[in-house]
């Protein structure tokens, strides 16, 4: 089996070299063959890993591949974990990738950069299959960084429009605050365990429960609690939680498909993913679920309103990316791990669905983005439609959708939590619902329905996408329909083992199960909770707002002025970015370079010391008049004084 | 006679060459003269050295000053002469370049 | 291999190689550059027998080579090399062949005179290196200014008298006080021999004081804040060349002197002084990071990030105290920080040189370092461009990159000796991300900003070799630094217990 591991992760990385490095040579056809042939290997790969883990029921598989190097102690290697937990998310980075990877034939048919976009792709699949399958710190965070490097060039991707070089930085930088404290959860974990191996760490962890640590001097702090909340800052940037969220918007600057890749379905979940994997770490410190949970619900919610807003369709849709990913967030704080990881993957089908149909919407309206100037394509689109149509319903969490089970389950596990923060989380995750409809569908007939309002140019041309473009849309629906009945096992049975440690007192998964009585009647307890009368509240509000009455939606956006300027205005956290770090440290830059440097260490102490040699002997030149008498005069008076020292002066004269 | 009459016809000796070169601000030949001036003070101080110890050695290197004193001085004046035929004049305010 | 002199041979074969190429100046019509681009290679390939041959189980001063040479004051031409100084080594004579390839066609005002320097100057610094002599070393270390001094005087940009002048002065200063100390020790020993001033016992205000007279030196060499405001003006006015050795491996002198000479002399004023060599490391990291992100000059940004870089070395050769104070007396940790800074070395010396090439090759075709003149380079110069992206990642740390293994090994160590001091460490992660990126989006992203950048060619087949050797050394370094590791391993460990053992 190691050779298969081995290949699953090898396998894009050749394809992803062969098309950036050789890109010319084996010609655009050749690149996206190479590119897809290596992905393709992988999912075929992880599914014969799952039927091997799963359905065979073996053990998992932990072991090194190669030792990057030994220091004072610490083998620091690069191996794999392969467990229940990273065969899911082999099975939905492969599956989304691929579909991703052959979308991208169409999406990207007339760019020039083609075969530089599939190396990229490839690579962060390279990338994102390392961070998964990785069993220690080191590898995971370089899993961690890779996929924000592959992120950093895919969004920049057209580097000719200042909007995406700005996103790019602007993306990268973000990710490097979290990574920040990543790395230092990682010198925690480090100083108080000795091995960056997740299995040597677990073990040791219950250990070190009780023990604390000083940051501020007089003020004990539970180590756990450090090494967790350091661990969260980075699952924040990456995970894009409020307030390192400011990245994934402008991030739809890159082209579609690695929205729907790398900023819906699989990178932005990593985070997720990284506190499930560590919640042997995390059901250590209930200070640590809290912090989590209250982050994860104010995402949630508040990034839900944004999306009311917003007229790019992919601005939208990310906007919505962010608050499910709150919603995954939510689940983590209340233990609720394997939820989480259950909402990840139904929100990678639906999310990547979402965001293709987006694209497909864009290519036939020819990069037109704003939602204000679609309506109607219902008619046009069929494949679009249909796809988008099940893709909202899953989001919104209609039941029988994937997006119900994963939702519905959130929702009950934080009602049934009693940690810290969970009443306020059940007010926001309930109350996302209604606003999670209310945009959805908002879009949705905004878009497909509605009358049109684009010009006779743009109809003439509008014709439904290609079948490399509505291929994996379909292949994306399936799940978003059925993956969710997969919840008996993955959530409410064993599924996942030991891959996830619950402690007993937060345990509220269990005793959700004990509940849970199959899929159907998880559906008809679904019809009466309050859940689903919200999400319908949500659908019908858009149906009768925008396509109904669309002056109720600009009286409303009159009336609460305010509001509504501040949600344009993504409640000021760019602006105070811009003002406060970003001017703030050229600021700072500016001053330690112009007053330390400059005027201080150079004009004062290096110059000046100079200069001061350069007066002393102006002063002293005065002295050499260069009259020979005067020289001699001073000869003979110097010539008396040592004398006159000599005979009175000096100890025993 | 004592000791300290000649030693006292030295100093003034010396006294007057040093006013000599001091004072003076107009000729180089009378800063040569001044400079002759002080090594006869010298002389005149190892002579009689050299008498009251009995040491005749302070009279052997009279000579050798005497002699070094006529080479340093025609030096001098084969320097004053081509000072002369260059600067067009031997006043010693002018002759300043050794200023810094 | 004892009795085959290869240190004696990798320091004087470019010497001698020097000096030849400079003899065919007398001849216009001879191509000096393939001399000395043989000289150089022969020298590097040497150098890798040092590799092959190296025994990594010891902590003893392999290659040893010992003559008399001023026996009236005990100095002998006493040369070896241990796990710290062969990296180094290697480092210096690797970076000497691209620094020879990348003056093929730039320079052609005195080529011979330029390559000579270059080789005169490799052979002297790999003298540092092997020098076990203080003697000796400070024969090198002084000699090694000079060829410096020409190189940016001669082939250096506008500015260039004020910027050698400051750099001489500076460096002087600092190692005229090394030469006191030096011989006050020898005073106390009566030899020079480096090991015997190892065992050396001295008090403690005499250890402080030689320790002062050591950091002196050595913090102008490194650049360390405040004496590092001479390494922007030399690095802006000297030719590509100058930069990338200037960079590569001057810097790597000033560190090596404190693994030296600081650190097992005195270890005790050491102890009584890291708070000052912490407080300096870390203020070049965050107040240098600052300063580099305002710059407008693509040379001064580079070479402030080299300071800042450069604090991480010196932050982890220094770390031991605080760990063993913190943790009961256990250095555990220690030895990991000490490699850090090491690696770090090494590691800079690839990127450091490789952004350096990269600002050589665009100021090559533009004349220009001012980044308000560039703008979307990459239109025009594609592979160029992932070449520049590659080594700025490196720069900003980027895991899988040489840039990180450092960074990473400082980070986790430092944790250990406390909290705020790996927290400032790591705000590496932040600003050099900042102000390397914030670069390369201007001069390389967005659209062709003026007609000179569309007039670009981009990079030929002679400077593709020269940063495609090093993105393999940044790259394999990053991926597996284990060798690297290893070599130096034991002789850390070694330095690290004979440091915490008190002299008193």
């Amino acid at each position: 089996m190691e050779n298969i591991y081995l290949t699953i992760v090898l396998a894009p990385l050749a394809g992803a070299l062969l098309a950036g490095l050789f890109g010319k040579v084996i010609g655009r056809s050749g690149a996206h063959w190479v590119t897809i042939l290596g992905v393709a290997t992988s999912f075929v790969l992880s599914v014969v890993v799952f039927k091997y883990m799963v359905i065979d029921g073996n053990e998992p598989f932990n072991g090194p591949v190669y030792t990057w190097m030994v220091s004072d102690g610490i083998h620091m290697q690069v191996g794999f974990l392969v467990d229940r937990l990273t065969t899911l998310m082999l099975l939905v980075v492969t599956f989304v990738s691929l579909m991703v990877h052959i979308y991208t034939i169409g999406y990207m048919s007339d760019d020039p950069g083609y075969q530089r976009f599939f190396s990229y792709i490839a690579l962060f699949t390279f990338s994102m299959l390392m961070l998964v399958m990785s069993n220690n710190f080191l590898q995971l965070f370089f899993g961690w960084e890779a996929v924000g490097l592959v992120s950093y060039l895919l969004i920049g991707f057209w580097y000719k429009r200042p909007s995406a070089i700005y996103a790019n930085l602007k993306a990268f930088l973000v990710n490097r605050v979290g990574d920040f404290g990543f790395l230092l959860g990682i010198a925690a974990i480090v100083m108080y365990f000795n091995t960056l191996d997740y299995a040597g760490v677990f073990a040791a962890a219950p250990a070190m429960a009780g023990s604390t640590m000083q940051i501020f001097p007089g003020s004990d702090w539970s180590v756990m609690t450090v090494i967790c909340i350091l661990l969260f800052i980075g699952a924040m940037g990456k995970s894009a939680q409020v307030p390192l969220h400011v990245w994934l918007p402008d991030s739809m600057e890159g082209p579609t498909p690695i929205s729907a890749l790398i900023h819906a379905a699989t990178m932005v979940t990593a985070g997720i993913f990284m506190v499930a994997r560590m919640s042997p770490l995390f059901e250590l410190s209930e200070t640590a679920l809290s912090f989590v949970l209250v982050i994860g619900s104010i995402t949630a919610l508040f990034m839900g309103f944004l999306g009311l807003v917003q007229n790019d369709i992919k601005r939208v849709i990310a906007y919505s990316t962010l608050s499910q990913l709150g919603y995954m967030t939510v689940a983590l704080g209340v233990s609720a791990y394997s939820v989480g990881i259950f909402h990840l993957m139904t929100h990678a089908f639906f999310k990547a669905l979402l965001f293709l149909a987006a694209g497909s919407v864009i290519i036939a309206m020819h990069h037109e983005q704003d939602i204000r100037k679609m309506g109607g394509l219902r008619k046009y689109l069929p494949i679009t439609y249909w796809t988008s149509l099940v893709g909202s319903l899953a989001l919104i969490g209609f039941p029988g959708f994937a997006g119900f089970f994963s939702k519905d389950t959130i929702i009950e596990a934080v009602h049934a939590s009693h940690i810290a923060g969970s009443g306020f989380a059940y007010v926001s995750v309930l109350s996302g619902v209604f606003i999670t409809a209310l945009y959805s569908f908002r879009m949705f007939f905004l878009v497909f329905h509605t009358h049109e309002r684009f010009d006779e140019h743009t109809r003439a041309h509008l014709h439904e996408t290609p079948a490399v473009v509505t291929v994996p849309l379909i292949m994306l629906a399936i799940p978003s329909v059925v993956a969710g009945y997969w919840i008996d096992p993955v959530v409410f049975g064993d599924y996942f083992g030991d891959a996830i440690f619950v402690s007993h007192a937060h345990d509220v998964v269990g005793h959700l199960a004990e509940e849970f009585h199959g899929t159907s009647a998880f559906i008809l307890h679904g019809l009466t909770g309050p859940a689903f009368w919200l999400a319908t509240a949500g659908l019908g509000t858009a149906w009768f707002i925008y396509t109904q009455k669309p002056s109720i939606a600009e009286q409303l956006a009159q009336r609460f002025q305010l509001v509504y300027r501040i949600m344009l205005d993504k409640y000021g956290f760019d602006r105070f970015n811009e003002i406060f770090f970003a001017g703030g440290a050229r600021g700072t830059g500016w001053t330690l370079w112009k007053l330390g440097d400059v005027l201080l260490i150079d004009g004062l102490l290096v110059n000046g010391s100079a200069r001061l040699v350069g007066w002393v002997s102006g002063v002293v030149r005065h002295v050499q008049t260069g009259y020979l008498y005067h020289y001699a005069f001073s000869m003979i008076i110097g010539l008396l004084l040592l004398l006159s020292w000599f005979l009175w002066l000096a100890p025993g004269a | 006679m004592v000791l300290a009459d000649y030693l006292i016809l030295g100093a003034v000796l010396f006294g007057l060459s040093v006013a000599g070169i001091f004072i003076n601000r107009k000729n180089v030949i009378i800063l040569l003269m001044c400079i002759e001036l002080m090594l006869l003070a010298v002389n005149t101080n190892f002579i009689a050295f050299s008498h009251f110890t009995g040491d005749i050695s302070g009279q052997v290197f009279v000579f050798f000053i005497l002699t070094v004193a006529a080479a340093e001085s025609a030096i001098g004046l084969a320097i004053l002469v081509v000072l002369f035929r260059n600067r067009h004049t031997i006043n010693v305010d002018d002759l300043d370049s050794m200023k810094g | 291999m004892g009795e085959f002199p290869l240190l004696s041979l990798v320091i004087w074969m470019p010497i001698v190689g020097g000096l030849l190429v400079l003899a065919t100046s007398q001849w216009p019509s001879l191509n000096p550059r393939p001399l000395a681009l043989a000289v150089a290679v022969i020298t590097f390939l040497t150098s890798l027998l040092l590799y092959t041959g190296f025994d990594v189980s010891t902590a003893d001063m392999q290659f040893p080579e010992k003559a008399s040479w001023v026996p009236a004051f005990n100095i002998y031409y006493q040369l070896g090399i241990d796990g710290i100084s062969m990296p180094l080594i290697i480092l210096t004579t690797f970076t000497s062949v691209l620094v020879i390839l990348a003056g093929w066609e730039v320079i052609k005002e005195r080529p011979a005179q330029y390559m000579a320097a270059f080789l005169i100057m490799e052979g002297l610094m790999n003298g540092v290196f092997a020098a076990l002599d203080a003697m000796l070393f400070y024969v090198f270390w002084e000699g090694m200014l000079i060829p410096m001094f020409l190189i940016i005087g001669i082939w250096g940009g506008p500015r260039r008298v004020y910027a050698t002048i400051k750099f001489f002065l500076y460096t002087f200063l600092g190692s005229v006080f090394m030469l006191v100390a030096l011989i006050y020790m020898h005073t106390l020993s009566g030899s020079f021999a480096i090991l015997d001033f190892h065992v050396l016992r001295l008090g403690l205000t005499e250890q402080v004081l030689i320790f002062l007279a050591f950091l002196l030196a050595f913090a102008v060499k490194v650049p360390m804040w405040p004496v590092h405001t001479w390494l922007p003006d030399a690095h802006v006015e000297a030719p590509t060349g100058g930069s990338v050795i200037l960079a590569a491996i001057m810097l790597k002198i000033g560190g090596y002197g404190f693994l030296r000479f600081s650190l097992p002399i005195t270890p005790d004023a050491s102890h009584e002084l890291d708070w000052l060599i912490i407080f300096m490391s870390l203020t070049a990291v965050v107040y240098i990071g600052f300063v580099a992100l305002v710059q407008q000059d693509m040379k001064k940004l580079i070479a402030y990030s080299s300071i800042a870089h450069m604090g991480f070395a010196t932050l982890g050769f220094f770390l031991v105290f605080t760990i063993m104070d913190n943790n009961a007396g256990s250095s555990h940790g220690s030895v990991m920080a000490m490699e850090g800074g090491m690696v770090q070395m090494v590691s800079h010396g690839f990127i450091s040189a490789a952004m350096f090439l990269c600002v050589g090759v665009l100021y090559d075709r533009m004349h220009s370092r001012e980044i308000a003149d560039y703008g979307g380079v990459a239109n025009t110069m594609p592979v160029f461009a992932a070449f520049m992206m590659l080594f700025a990642m490196a720069n900003a740390g980027l895991p899988g990159t040489s840039g990180f293994v450092g960074e990473f090994m400082v980070i986790l160590a430092s944790f250990k000796a406390s909290f705020w001091i790996a927290f400032l460490a790591a705000t590496t992660l932040i600003l050099g991300a900042a102000y390397t990126l914030w670069m390369v989006k201007r001069v390389m992203f967005g659209e062709v900003a003026n007609d000179r950048v569309a007039a670009l060619q981009d990079v030929n087949g002679r400077e593709i070799v020269i940063l495609g050797s090093l993105v393999f050394m940044v790259l394999l370094i990053g991926l597996w630094p284990a060798p690297l590791v290893e070599v130096m391993q034991v002789s850390i460990q070694n330095l690290v217990a004979h440091i915490s053992v008190s002299k008193l």
